[in-house]
């Protein structure tokens, strides 16, 4: 069962916003089976009783006083965009024509 | 001068034997002479360096109260945020990025006038044991240019060794921190999860994520521990309690009377001969300084490196989700009529290396429906029976110890077609990440069959970080003692340069 075939590492990647070559998905696929393989050793050991941890810090909730402190200008937000316009990300386009 | 300590170059700036400018100036001139064979930095910002070295020197002219390491160069993982200098995480997905604000690691250097020579290479976004996986060619070991500097923080670890600068940051996720440390003869820790803000660390796994004080003795790690530690509002996994104290624990190095668990697990098949034959005379020196030394069982460790190899990438693949052309960083195949999403999955085909890719696709697998349980559930258990080990470990002794890592410095290459035999490398290091606590690397020596440096690893209670210094500084001692100079003496020299 620890095993993912192309076409699985293919949707897994499409999930995961990556294009990837053909030659891509195909190693990819013959590695995983190798380092599924070793991950599922986590499967041997934990039983239903134990309690999961899914941070080193017994914290929830950490507030912090409502102030308002100085904050970057538009200017420091846009300086690393990839394109900007009127003090504005400018992203391609996200809805189709047809919508 | 560049071969003194942290320590003294901070005494001799504070007695005017020397200006800050003409400190950073040599360290600089040192980078030129050998970073092209060691490719310790990605950036380099001599100007900057040199007009934050040019204001120390004017306070202190003006007789201002200043803080320990004043004027003290360091090297600045390029993980970090630093307002105005590039900041790529070894990665081509962020080349050209210059973030606008610092991270609070960032400012509390500033505060503490360290002066930042630049940024240094690395694994990219902290994903691998060897700097093998910078997106900007690897770092090499200076102790062997052929072999690796350990990883993630391989750049970080190499400048010091190199000579290059007497501090630098790391962060360490499962041991990149202490295995740079550990394969270039030198020292790292990671603190106590919570102990420094990751505020502006660009986050791998938020929940493993620590940055941390790298050196060349023990003290000099003490003192950038202190400088970079505390609570931080906009770090809300920050810890809001006093820092501890590592700087006194490092100067007193006192174990009388303190108890030293060897971990059984950590230690035996799979580790080199030299590497063992190191840590038992450390134990040996430990025990004549007056620590008891006891054996405790840590069984659930064993299972350590695959919660990890799961928990790690599931984190990651969330996180590095913020890469998505669209706000800052790379941006490929925005033509006309491109959408949105045609243009993500371009761009991080493009901009991510191949562990970064394996990891997140890897994360997205295991956090997936129907997997979730098996596998990143799973994990999450098994850090719950970690934590567990380390809670009995610690009821039977103050701190633990093992080999940072199982083997020396290996050759680059050697493993880069294996991802399996290369997440071997953190083993040791990676039971600390999972359960928050602190870890020290220090060098114990070379390895009889390699002449390549060997780390001894001591990991200390959450919050009990003044612990691993104590220790360290009386291993430190001790091994002085009996080297007579300090291991790096023993490093060749680099581009024809002493």
């Amino acid at each position: 069962m620890s095993s993912l075939s192309r076409d699985e590492v293919a949707n897994l990647a499409r999930l995961a916003r990556i294009e990837m070559s053909d030659e891509e998905l195909v190693s990819l696929a013959s590695e995983f089976t190798v380092i599924l393989e070793a991950v599922a050793r986590v499967q041997e050991v934990a039983g239903a009783d134990v309690a999961p941890t899914s941070h080193p810090l017994p914290l929830r909730n950490v507030f912090r006083p409502d102030v308002t402190t100085p904050s970057l200008t538009p200017e420091e937000a846009l300086s690393g965009a990839p394109a900007s316009e009127e003090q504005r990300f400018r992203v391609p386009q996200i809805l189709g024509e047809e919508a | 001068m560049i071969r003194s300590s942290a320590a003294e170059m901070a005494t001799a700036l504070a007695k005017g034997e020397v200006t800050s400018v003409a400190l950073t100036q040599l360290h600089l001139d040192r980078i030129v002479s050998v970073d092209k064979d060691v490719h310790a930095f990605l950036h380099i910002d001599t100007e900057g360096a040199l007009a934050q070295a040019s204001a120390v020197d004017a306070k202190r002219a003006k007789g201002e109260k200043l803080s320990p390491l004043a004027g003290v160069p360091l090297a600045l993982k390029d993980v970090l945020a630093q307002k105005g200098v590039p900041t790529t995480c070894g990665s081509k997905i962020l080349e050209g990025w210059r973030p606008p604000y610092d991270s609070t690691v960032v400012a509390n250097l500033k505060k503490n006038d360290i002066v930042i020579l630049g940024k240094t290479n690395m694994d990219e976004f902290a994903m691998g044991s060897s700097t093998e996986n910078s997106a900007y060619g690897p770092t090499h070991n200076p102790w062997d240019l052929s072999r690796i500097p350990g990883g993630s923080g391989g750049g970080s670890a190499a400048s010091l060794a190199a000579f290059e600068a007497p501090l630098a940051i790391g962060t360490d996720t499962g041991g990149s921190i202490r295995q740079p440390a550990a394969v270039t003869g030198t020292v790292g820790v990671k603190p106590t999860y919570g102990g420094v803000s990751r505020y502006g660390l660009v986050a791998f796994s938020s929940s493993l994520d620590q940055a941390g004080p790298c050196a060349r003795t023990v003290l000099d790690t003490a003192l950038l521990h202190e400088a970079i530690a505390g609570h931080d509002p906009r770090d809300a996994t920050s810890i809001n309690a006093p820092v501890p104290q590592v700087v006194a624990a490092a100067k007193s190095g006192d174990v009388k009377g303190m108890k030293i668990g060897v971990v059984k697990e950590l230690n035996g098949d799979g580790y080199q001969p030299g590497v063992r034959a190191r840590f038992e005379e450390s134990l040996e020196l430990l025990a004549k300084a007056g620590a008891e030394i006891v054996e405790v069982s840590c069984p659930n460790f064993e299972y350590a490196l695959a919660a990890y190899y799961l928990i790690a990438p599931s984190e990651c693949s969330s996180n590095l989700a913020r890469f998505d052309a669209m706000r800052y960083g790379l941006r490929v195949g925005d033509v006309d009529g491109a959408s949105a999403e045609e243009v993500m999955n371009l761009t991080r085909e493009v901009g991510f290396g191949r562990e970064v890719k394996r990891r997140i696709i890897l994360g997205t697998y295991a956090l997936s429906s129907g997997y979730y349980d098996a596998y990143y559930g799973s994990a999450q258990k098994v850090r719950t029976l970690i934590t567990q080990d380390f809670t009995s470990a610690f009821a039977k002794a103050d701190v633990l110890v093992s080999p940072t890592c199982p083997t020396t410095a290996f050759k680059i290459g050697e493993k880069s077609n294996d991802p399996l035999a290369m997440y071997l490398n953190d083993i040791a290091t990676i039971p600390v990440n999972m359960a928050g606590i602190g870890g020290m690397s220090l060098p114990s020596g070379l390895a009889d069959e390699d002449g390549l440096p060997v780390g001894f690893q001591i990991m200390s209670p959450v919050m009990k970080d003044e612990r691993m210094y104590s220790v360290g500084a009386a291993l430190e001692a001790a091994l002085l003692s009996k080297w007579g100079a300090p291991i790096l003496s023993k490093a060749p020299a680099l581009g024809g340069v002493a």
